[in-house]
């Protein structure tokens, strides 16, 4: 009994002690491997803000788009990969106001990102989610739309149409704060 | 039949489990709980590993990439022998899995089967809606069609929404800046590796400790859970007058089971699998996105919510819902189990049916989306313009012509999005019909920019037209004394 009582608090300190440095050991390791597995998996975001995602692309010829007319365009996302077939090709609505401004409208509905329809006859951007509408300047004019519709910057050039694009129009993204959104009073 | 006995002898020897297994199948359980009513947990396992299974199968030919996935669908479809079958079982597989799991929840409520012990079970078994539910919104992705690729738009909307780290999580979410290859390889791993892997984790705990804890006892009015007395009141119950799981209990399990499968496979072969719909092509915009039956309700949710509350309520409405499922065995742990003295309960239960009944019909109709081609493909009904003068019939050509049909009802046909206008004269007076038109308001939108004078007068000539006959439209009393009697213009009557 006696020997017991003396041999094993010993003994089994020393092996709790080694077990924990085991432990030790591989919280260390865990946390140098969870550093490239985060980075690894924040690749997305950490791509998109160094270099950025977005990049001036043409949309073609301004013959294309008549003076006071709403145009649909597409354009090859900047960014791709080999597989991505056919949804890298993404539309656009051109608004030709008067021969020399533009707007250029995503087609993603402000309130959740469905593809937005131009009506010319009504002068009306209809959503077929949920049923949101924006007049033919982009603002909002009825519906669960919070805002009018995203915009891209545009510039023009040996007679074609550039936009700056790469990035899906949501909240938050470029699209969301360039300039060409006028709200108008219903 | 020997030779069987003695392999299984002989693995025995070796594995040292029969014993624990012949234990297990033959545990006491309640004699009451031998019922139909306790069927649908082990439902909910049969359809699990349906989908495992027929998973596996699809994964042999399908191509998780978003330049073929949807041919290799249609391969699946069209190409290889009996793979619509497959797709089919997999797809009413699922809607099948969460309804069960629904059902499942509901019984377990209602027999108040999360009180004390089993409030982890419950927990855990929240999860697993939870997981069940990300199955089938990650399963509609990977059928990459129309639906889904703009079904991830609607969710990356969302994720945009989120305060300050909005834009981070969406590129999260798509694994890049856009919808493309690299949202769906994550779809499909999240959808094939990580929720299965939790799932059949959760599952298995789920089971030990229906297992340890024993099946809850059929609940009897006035026989009330306290922590203190529960556990000896529950082992006498199961070792006094209990019976063997197996076969007391287990066959009404089997027999339902068999009859799910089998109802699954009479889906998958009289209505087929679902989908693809169109190719995933985002600059094909004639296209109507919906999702899947289960998220119907959601979608109606979306165009119900106003504007200013929207973010809100999206961002912490599921988090609050989840959280007041996970704390409901500790608000109450003990008490009445019998849905007879839970009056709330009851009505608890009545309330999200009714509702979430009425999002998913509404889901089906979509009123609220304006009806695309009714302009150019449903006529005026001739009894509005038969007898009616040049100006009105010029006025319901502008009414096709600007889309007011889009959104407005005439004899029940067209969008449901604005009032049907059979009897607007009645409600609006010519002013205010001019000002409604042009002004807009009421979520409709100003068409003062759109119409010329000429067309404003012809529309409103025409709205004046529509009230039945023997009833006279409305009109500004006000305006027969200032104006000398004739100010509302023409006002001519239906025949």
């Amino acid at each position: 009994m006696t020997a017991t009582n003396v041999t094993a608090p010993r003994g089994m300190s020393r092996r709790a002690m080694l077990m924990k440095l085991g432990m030790l050991l591989n919280g260390i390791v865990g946390l140098v491997l969870a550093v490239p597995i985060v980075r690894y998996l924040l690749s997305p975001v950490v791509q998109g803000r160094k270099a950025g995602y977005e990049s001036w692309l043409s949309l073609g010829g301004l013959e294309q788009f008549p003076a006071g007319q709403t145009r649909l365009a597409t354009y090859r996302n900047p960014v791709v990969n080999p597989w991505d077939g056919e949804t890298a090709d993404i539309a656009c609505w051109v608004r030709n106001v008067d021969g020399q401004t533009f707007q250029v409208f995503a087609i993603n509905c402000a309130h959740l990102g469905c593809p937005v329809r131009w009506f010319p006859q009504s002068n009306l951007f209809m959503c077929p989610c949920h049923g949101g509408a924006y007049y033919q300047d982009g603002s909002r004019a009825s519906g669960p739309p919070p805002r009018g519709l995203f915009t891209y910057h545009y510039k023009i050039e040996d007679g074609r149409l550039f936009i700056k694009a790469g990035e899906m129009a949501t909240t938050g993204s470029p699209t969301a704060n360039a300039t060409g959104v006028r709200r108008t009073c219903a | 039949m020997r030779l069987i006995r003695e392999i299984g002898d002989w693995l025995d020897q070796r594995l040292k489990l029969g014993a624990s297994i012949r234990e297990t199948a033959e545990h006491p359980v309640p004699r009451e709980t031998a019922s139909w009513f306790y069927v649908f947990g082990s439902a909910a396992l049969t359809c699990f590993i349906l989908q495992i299974v027929t998973g596996i199968l699809l994964a042999l030919v399908y191509v998780p990439s978003a330049g073929e996935a949807w041919n290799s669908l249609q391969i699946l479809n069209h190409g290889i022998s009996l793979g619509w079958f497959i797709r089919g079982l997999h797809g009413w597989g699922s809607n099948f899995m969460v309804a069960i799991v629904l059902i499942h929840m509901v019984q377990v409520f209602l027999f108040g089967a999360y009180k004390f012990p089993r409030e982890l079970t419950w927990m855990i078994g929240v999860f697993l809606l939870l997981m069940t539910l990300a199955m089938a919104f990650t399963g509609q992705v990977l059928r990459f069609d129309q639906d889904a690729y703009w079904g991830l738009g609607i969710g990356a909307s969302i994720a945009s929404r989120v305060p300050v780290v909005g834009p981070w999580a969406v590129k999260l979410m798509l694994g890049g800046p856009i919808i493309a290859g690299a949202t769906l390889s994550r779809f499909f791993a999240v959808h094939v590796f990580l929720v299965p892997g939790l799932l059949i984790a959760f599952v298995g705990v789920h089971l030990l400790m229906v297992l340890k804890l024993g099946v809850n006892e059929w609940p009897m009015p006035g026989r009330i859970v306290r922590r203190a007395t529960y556990l000896q009141e529950y082992h006498d119950l199961t070792h006094k007058e209990g019976v063997p799981f197996v076969p007391y209990a287990v066959w009404k399990d089997v027999f339902f089971s068999g009859f799910i499968l089998l109802s699954i496979a009479a889906c998958a072969v009289l209505l087929g699998p679902f989908g693809p719909g169109g190719q995933p092509d985002p600059t094909i915009i004639q296209t109507a996105p919906r999702p899947d039956f289960f998220f119907l309700w959601l979608y109606s949710v979306l165009s119900f919510l106003p504007p200013s509350a929207e973010t809100p309520i999206l961002l912490i409405g599921p988090a609050i819902g989840i959280v007041a499922l996970l704390l409901l065995p500790f608000i109450a742990g003990e008490g009445e189990k019998s849905w007879k003295r839970r009056p709330i309960a009851v009505l608890t239960i009545l309330l999200i049916a009714v509702m979430l009944g009425s999002l998913t019909q509404l889901g089906l109709h979509t009123p609220w989306s304006p009806a695309m081609d009714a302009w150019s493909s449903l006529p005026i009904p001739s009894e509005y313009l038969q007898g009616r003068t040049a100006l009105e019939r010029r006025g319901a050509l502008v009414f096709q012509a600007k889309q007011c049909h889009n959104c407005h009802s005439l004899d029940d046909m067209g969008g449901k999005r604005g009032p049907a206008l059979d009897r607007v004269a009645l409600r609006l007076t010519q002013d205010e019909l001019i000002r409604q038109v042009i002004q807009g308001g009421g979520n409709m939108p100003a068409y003062g920019k759109n119409l010329s004078p000429a067309e404003t007068t012809a529309l409103v000539a025409f709205l004046e037209t529509l009230h039945p006959s023997g009833h006279p439209p409305a009109r500004n009393a006000a305006n027969d004394v200032v104006l000398g009697g004739n100010a509302e213009g023409s006002t001519s009557t239906r025949p």
